[in-house]
C-alpha cells in the first residue's frame, strides 16, 4: 500500500507541475525544484484531497514542503 | 494629421483556417471556408452544428504543459498569437524599454472553458473542489495579463470586452495610447474560444446563428438574400503597433498605418442594429475624419457582415449613408463568410486580412453570395473571387451585441 501512495502521489505531482516522475524523488522540494507557486500548491491539495478521499486543512497543507513530507502526511492520515 | 503617427509592423493569428499568416491570408484570398461541422464536443441536441473551429493547434507545440494547464484557449490563442506578432515585427524586446510597451487584447466572452469545466465541478463535488486557478484562468483581462507577463512588458494592459467589437475596441484604443504618448509599442488585438456547449446553446437560443447544418461551407453567406444567421468560430489576432518615429529607428519594415479609429454606439437594442444604421455610419464617419480621410479615399471596406437577416442589409445603408454614390465604387466584403464570426477577435483577424489585402493590393471576396439581396443596395461585394485594386485607404468595421459600433482605417505607407 506504502508503495502505491508513494506512486500515485509522485505521479500526481509530476503530472501537475509539467515534470517526468522519474525526477521526483522525496527530497524533491515544492517551491525550490518544481518552481511551485501558492496556486500550484492549492491545486495539488485538491488533487491529493481528490485521490485519497481526505480533507487536508490549509494549515497542514502549510506544513508540506517536499514530495517525501506529502508521501508520510497521507501515509499517516491512512493509517488512522 | 496627428502628431504621433501609428503605424502596424506585425500581425499573428490562430484561426479556423490556419496558424500562419501565410495559411490563413491563402483561404481568405481564395475563399476556402473554414467551417465545419463542430467536432470539440457532442452537438447532438443543439439546432447549430457547425462552426470555425481551430483545428491544426496543439498548445505544446508552444506551451508546456504547465503553462498549458495554468491557460483557457483563449488565452492559450491570444498568447501564441502574439509570439508570432511581435516575431513578424523583429521587435528585440530584450533591447526595447519594456515600460514603453503595453497590451490591450479583448474578448467578447472570456474564459469559458474554465468556466464550464468548473461549474460542472462544483455541481458534482462541492465548493471545496473547484480550481484555485478558475479565475485567474477564465477572467477576460487573462490574455493581456499572460502576454505581459511573458513578454516583460511594463506599460499599460488591459482587456476591452464589448461583444463582438472588443477586439476593434482594443486596437483603437491602444492606437489612442501612442497618440498620447503613454507607450511606444503596443500589442494589441483579440482572442475568443467560446465554441462550447454553453456558448453554442447561448448563442443558438438568441436565434442569431445559421442552422444549414447540412452545407457547412455555405453557411456564412454575408449579404446573401438566403442568409439565416452567423455561424461562430474561434481564435486570436493580435497586431503590433508602433509609433512611426520608433518604427524607423529600429528599421522596422512598416505594413501599413493605422490611420484613424472611430467608435459609437447605437443606443438602440440589446442585439438588433439601429434599423437605419446610424451608430454603424458615425463610427465610420469617425474613423475618417480621424484618419484625415475623406470618403472618396477609401477603396475597400472590410464589413463587419456577420450572415445575419438584420444585419448585412443595416450596415450596407450605413456605408451609403456615409459613401453616397462613392460607396457603390469602392469594394465591400465580409471575410467571414470564410472564417465565420470570432466573436471579441474578429476585428483582430479582419483587421490582419486588411493588412495582408493592402500589401497585396488585393480585396478578398464575400464568399457564398449566390443572390445579393436587393436591401443590401447592390454594392460590390466581391461575390466568390478576389478583386485585384489598389487599395490606398481601407475600413474594418465591427459591431457589437450592446449597440458598440467601431471602424478603424488603415492607409499604404507611403513614407
Amino acid at each position: 500500500m506504502a508503495g502505491d501512495t508513494r506512486e500515485t502521489v509522485v505521479n500526481l505531482v509530476a503530472e501537475r507541475m509539467g515534470v517526468e516522475p522519474d525526477q521526483i524523488t522525496d527530497d524533491t522540494h515544492f517551491v525550490n525544484d518544481l518552481q511551485s507557486d501558492s496556486l500550484d500548491m492549492a491545486e495539488l491539495v485538491i488533487d491529493l484531497e481528490e485521490q485519497f478521499d481526505l480533507s487536508i486543512s490549509d494549515e497542514e497543507a502549510q506544513q508540506i514542503e517536499t514530495v517525501g513530507q506529502a508521501i508520510k502526511y497521507i501515509e499517516e492520515k491512512q493509517a488512522k | 494629421m496627428h502628431p504621433r503617427r501609428v503605424v502596424v509592423t506585425g500581425a499573428g493569428v490562430v484561426s479556423p483556417v490556419g496558424c500562419s499568416k501565410e495559411t490563413a491570408w491563402a483561404a481568405v484570398r481564395d475563399g476556402r471556408s473554414g467551417i465545419r461541422t463542430i467536432t470539440a464536443f457532442d452537438t447532438s441536441g443543439f439546432d447549430v452544428h457547425i462552426a470555425g473551429e481551430v483545428r491544426d493547434f496543439d498548445p505544446l507545440d508552444h506551451l508546456s504543459k504547465r503553462e498549458m494547464s495554468r491557460l483557457d484557449r483563449f488565452v492559450q490563442f491570444a498568447v501564441v498569437a502574439a509570439d508570432q506578432a511581435i516575431t513578424e515585427s523583429g521587435l528585440d524586446l530584450e533591447a526595447e524599454d519594456r515600460r514603453r510597451i503595453g497590451a490591450f487584447i479583448g474578448t467578447g466572452i472570456g474564459g469559458l472553458h474554465e468556466i464550464e469545466a468548473q461549474h460542472a465541478r462544483l455541481l458534482q463535488s462541492g465548493p471545496h473542489r473547484t480550481s484555485p486557478l478558475m479565475i485567474p484562468k477564465l477572467m477576460t483581462n487573462a490574455a493581456a495579463g499572460q502576454v505581459t507577463m511573458r513578454k516583460g512588458l511594463m506599460g499599460p494592459s488591459m482587456s476591452v470586452s464589448s461583444a463582438c467589437a472588443s477586439a476593434s475596441h482594443a486596437i483603437g484604443e491602444a492606437l489612442k495610447c501612442i497618440r498620447y504618448g503613454t507607450a511606444d509599442v503596443m500589442v494589441c488585438g483579440g482572442a475568443e474560444a467560446a465554441v462550447t456547449p454553453m456558448g453554442l446553446s447561448g448563442v443558438q437560443q438568441s436565434k442569431a446563428l445559421s442552422t444549414r447544418n447540412d452545407d457547412p461551407p455555405a453557411a456564412s453567406r454575408p449579404f446573401d438574400l438566403n442568409r439565416d444567421g452567423f455561424v461562430m468560430a474561434e481564435g486570436a489576432a493580435i497586431l503590433i503597433i508602433e509609433c512611426l518615429e520608433h518604427a524607423r529607428q529600429r528599421g522596422a519594415e512598416i505594413l501599413v498605418e493605422l490611420a484613424g479609429y472611430g467608435a459609437s454606439s447605437d443606443a438602440y437594442h440589446v442585439t438588433l442594429p439601429d434599423p437605419e444604421g446610424r451608430g454603424a455610419a458615425l463610427a465610420m464617419a469617425h474613423a475618417l475624419e480621424d484618419a484625415g480621410l475623406g470618403p472618396q479615399d477609401v477603396d475597400y471596406i472590410n464589413a463587419h457582415g456577420t450572415s445575419t437577416p438584420a444585419g448585412d442589409d443595416v450596415e450596407a445603408k450605413a456605408i451609403c449613408a456615409v459613401f453616397g454614390d462613392h460607396a457603390h465604387k469602392l469594394a465591400v466584403s465580409s471575410s467571414k463568410s470564410v472564417f465565420g464570426h470570432l466573436l471579441g477577435a474578429s476585428g483582430a483577424l479582419e483587421s490582419a486580412v486588411c493588412v495582408w489585402a493592402m500589401l497585396d493590393d488585393v480585396c478578398p471576396p464575400t464568399i457564398n453570395l449566390d443572390d445579393p439581396d436587393p436591401e443590401c443596395c447592390g454594392l460590390n461585394f466581391v461575390p466568390h473571387q478576389a478583386q485585384q485594386r489598389r487599395l490606398n485607404a481601407v475600413l474594418c468595421n465591427s459591431f457589437g451585441f450592446g449597440g458598440h459600433n467601431v471602424s478603424l482605417a488603415l492607409r499604404k505607407f507611403a513614407g
